[in-house]
């Protein structure tokens, strides 16, 4: 083989070794491939371009808003442009990333198991994605949508005359590949794990995951009705939502909440987990309060199905539904808190390094604690009557989607990296990524706190001139932010090229996905592996340390 | 400008109190702001001491002894933010539900929205759009209702905000307290010029607002004088003047016996719904002879329907609504008084 002389020349040192990456060559032996390892890398690139659809679109409505009469495009193109940034952002990137590139890597690793349990139905998953994908993208090419990501009714299905079937119908489809994501991840978790990994064992990723995993499963088949009910009254006028064919325009509000609510778990749960991984392994410690943190993903995961109706809070639902709704939002606060409060704890007399991960960790903390507290405010039933639908509310989510749930998927990306690709990246390069992407996160998102409180509307394509100068502080934030976001493109890719090698552990970290060489082997182990120890066992033994080859 | 910048340290960062509401609102909102600024300052703080002293100090070092937990500490972080969010819980069900009764005396203005603008009636005649004058220190009742599709009324120098629903009456009310112009914007997102959909409320002495009134285009009549004239021009007079169909006569607010035994509350949904589908409750003792209304009368004349019902009232909560109407019940032909509506 031409490229296995290749590789050797590049490095010649090394001894040729087979890994699942050089294992096969060519186009088909990626687009049907059944190994979970290279599905995740199908997934990195599918979704990773989904994000830069996402993210061009944030970017031209943050130009939009320097101006309070628009800087760029007209209020229907600025519609268009923020339901596409939710919609891809919220189901072709946040939902998919950290379970379907990181979980579908790592999942079988980290639990000793050479796949997941039903491999071909992995790479099903992706090809229906994928056909949700290329069916958003047609709505957005054939002119696109402007009803929002939430789709209200009736809006969406009695008034905008522009591509909802569609927009729909892809949603639609994505939440069959996120339920069968969820059942496999389900079944491989229970039935896969090596001797000895007891559940009480198991790295706090996998709980994470495993919780997300029946989130997956229950809530998306009420989001795929959801839409089937707006396709049908779109096309049919059957009368569900449409208060002028006899239908309940609310309803579309209880269903799309019930889904909605749990799914913003889907996108956190799993960089919660992730969060695990990189502060035991960067303090070289235990996680403090194994039970509380792997139980509180639970505890988010069975209230999230109960707190939809803070979103309605001002939709005319009854004074008691609003209590009690609010009452239930209150206690997710509760196992959010444990989380941070242990994650915390678990750096107390660590020894504690800050590498590239680790400060997306630390970041994270900090972030999801502000959005969190900021949550509170919202299920504080008297506060958000008053901040309900304005820019606080806008602020608060992306603290918890970009300053949450993205700080993790790259703080995991860039730790799992050198597993992944068996090389390094330049440290230095990706610290300087974290730093620019803490402060310009900071920047954008912090002065729309502010602007919820003066009582700035959310989805205004334009606005009073008084809001201009914070306005124009998120702007300038967001191009800070897009910085941090294109360097790991770049030092990430060239680090495949011409990264040193990683090592299997270059972390020393523990976990049986670092007991293994990086890239690892087509089975990911040489030999079935046999757990003897609990998860994060710092200084039961010396860190199985390999040193970084030369 | 100057006056807007929101950094000038001396500006307030939330809008003015405006309404009798809005200092409790703010009580709260500052409260919950130093809880959270407590909570961030406590986790950023403890981050950064924890970093700084048990930083790595050699490639290979370990920690000293690992700890695996500890069941106080964990008792502690769950017990102690479970008592603030039980405290804020209360407060803020509280703040919401002690005022969310009108007073019976408040003045009722009726908001119907429509893609992309408000038109607001007031119970004495003027109509105005995106625009909505009423006099400080007397409560003020909204009874929203939308053309299309959902859409919200947010006035956040009130603190404020209701969502307005195409099939039914919702109510937001308040007291303002300071004279003086305010904002209210859309904040319910519905379509293209979502943003373009706001005006101001201006909040007048009694003396200006009466000023205003009577220098009001009164080619209008009240809202029960054109519900009064819409009375005879529908032909609701055939049924509901004759005995042939319920009487209005102390029809609002009262108790009505419908045919399955049922009793309900004749409010304004309940009006509204019975012109618009009304064999949808029937009122026992009378047959479901009325013909649908829907698609034929618009919102604007529905309220003005419900106006005039009002204000044939015998129930002590909608006297304010009867005076208002006085001197309109009087059939008169000045103005075609049709299509006032659309």
């Amino acid at each position: 083989m031409a490229s296995a002389g290749e590789a050797a020349l590049q490095s010649p040192a090394e001894t040729y070794r087979v890994h699942y990456l050089n294992a096969k060559y060519g186009i088909k032996s990626w687009l049907l491939t059944t190994d979970h390892k290279r599905i995740a890398w199908l997934y990195f690139f599918s979704t990773t371009f989904f994000f830069i659809v996402g993210g061009v679109a944030a970017a031209m409505m943050r130009l939009n808003l320097i101006e309070p009469q628009g800087f760029l495009v007209e209020p229907d193109t600025y519609n268009k442009l923020f339901t596409i940034h939710g919609t891809v952002m919220i189901f072709f990137f946040l939902a998919p990333a950290v379970p379907t590139v990181l979980g579908n890597f790592l999942i079988p690793m980290m639990i000793g198991a050479r796949d997941v349990a039903f491999p071909k139905l992995n790479l099903l998953s992706w090809y229906i994605f994928m056909t949700a994908g290329t069916c958003f993208l047609y709505t957005i090419i054939a002119g696109g949508v402007n009803t929002g990501w939430t789709f209200y009714t009736p809006l969406s299905t009695s008034y905008v005359n522009t591509h909802v079937f569609s927009a729909a119908m892809a949603v639609f489809i994505s939440g069959f590949s996120s339920i069968l994501t969820g059942l496999n991840f389900i079944v491989t978790i229970h039935k896969m794990r090596a001797p000895g990994m007891t559940w009480s064992r198991l790295p706090l990723f996998i709980w994470a995951l495993y919780a997300t995993s029946f989130i997956f499963v229950l809530a998306m088949p009420v989001i795929a009705i959801t839409m089937v009910l707006v396709m049908l009254e779109r096309v049919f006028h059957v009368g569900i939502f449409d208060p002028a064919l006899g239908g309940d325009p609310v309803l579309f509000q209880h269903l799309f909440w019930f889904f909605g609510h749990p799914e913003v778990y889907i996108l956190i749960l799993p960089s919660m987990g992730v969060m695990s991984e990189l502060i035991t392994a960067f303090s070289r410690r235990r996680i403090f309060g194994y039970g509380f943190v792997a139980a509180s993903s639970f505890g988010i995961a069975i209230i999230s199905f109960l707190v939809w109706g803070h979103h309605m809070f001002v939709s005319g639902e009854s004074v008691y539904a609003g209590i009690f709704f609010s009452a239930m939002s209150m206690l997710v606060a509760i196992p959010s808190a444990i989380k941070v409060f242990n994650w915390t704890a678990t750096l107390y007399k660590g020894s504690v390094s800050f590498e590239a991960p680790m400060l997306y960790a630390i970041g994270f903390i900090g972030l999801f604690t502000i959005g969190g507290l900021t949550g509170v405010f919202l299920a504080t039933i008297g506060l958000d009557v008053f901040l309900h639908d304005t820019y606080f509310v806008v602020a608060h989510f992306h603290f918890i989607m970009v300053g949450g749930a993205i700080m993790g998927y790259m703080g995991g990306l860039h730790f799992w990296w050198p597993k992944m690709t068996g090389k390094m990246y330049p440290d230095y390069w990706a610290r300087l990524a974290a730093f620019i992407t803490f402060v310009g996160f900071n920047l954008t998102f912090g002065p729309q706190f502010i602007l919820g409180f003066e009582g700035m509307p959310r989805r205004y394509a334009i606005y009073p001139a008084r809001f201009q100068l914070l306005n124009i502080m998120s702007s300038a934030g967001a191009s800070i932010l897009a910085v941090g976001y294109l360097m790991p493109m770049i030092y990430l890719a060239w680090s495949i090229k011409y990264g040193p090698d990683a090592g299997p552990n270059p972390w020393k970290a523990k976990g049986l996905e670092w007991e293994t060489e990086s890239p690892p082997p087509v089975h990911n182990f040489e030999s079935t592996p046999v757990v003897t120890e609990e998860a994060y066992a710092y200084g039961t033994e010396p860190a199985r340390a390999v040193a970084v080859s030369s | 400008m100057l006056h807007h910048l929101p950094l000038i340290p001396h500006v307030s960062f939330l809008p003015p109190e405006a309404s009798s509401m809005a200092p409790r609102v703010d009580l709260l909102l500052w409260f919950t702001i130093g809880i959270s600024v407590f909570f961030t300052a406590l986790i950023f703080i403890l981050l950064f001491v924890f970093a700084i002293k048990y930083r790595r100090r050699s490639p290979d070092e370990l920690p000293e002894k690992q700890i695996e937990g500890n069941l106080p500490l964990e008792l502690t972080w769950t017990l102690i933010p479970l008592l603030i969010v039980i405290v804020l819980f209360v407060w803020g069900a509280k703040v919401f539900v002690s005022d969310r009764r009108p007073p019976a005396n408040a003045v009722h203005v009726y908001v119907v929205a429509k893609q992309w603008m408000w038109k607001i009636q007031h119970a004495e005649g003027p109509r105005e759009i995106d625009a909505l004058h009423i006099p400080v220190d007397e409560p003020i009742e909204c009874i929203l209702t939308s053309q299309d599709v959902i859409h919200d009324f947010s006035v956040p120098a009130f603190r404020a905000k209701m969502d307005v629903l195409p099939d039914r009456y919702t109510t937001l009310w308040f007291k303002a307290t300071r004279v003086g112009f305010y904002h209210f914007y859309c904040d319910q997102y519905c379509g293209t010029f979502h943003s373009k959909m706001r005006g101001y409320v201006d909040v007048m002495t009694r003396e200006g607002y009466e000023a205003w009134l009577s220098g009001q285009e009164r080619h209008s009549l009240s809202m029960a004088g054109e519900g009064a004239k819409l009375y005879q021009q529908y032909g609701c007079i055939t049924c509901h003047g004759t005995g042939k169909g319920p009487p209005w006569v102390g029809l609002y607010d009262s108790k009505v016996h419908l045919m399955g035994g049922q009793t309900v509350i004749a409010d304004d949904n309940y009006i509204r719904e019975s012109i618009l589908q009304p064999s949808a409750q029937i009122v026992a003792g009378y047959k479901p002879i009325m013909p649908t209304f829907q698609g034929q009368i618009s919102e604007n004349q529905i309220l003005d329907i419900i106006a005039y019902i009002k204000s044939l009232a015998t129930t002590p909560n909608a006297q304010g609504a009867t005076a208002a109407a006085k001197g309109a019940a009087a059939p008169t032909t000045k103005g075609n008084g049709t299509g006032k509506g659309e």
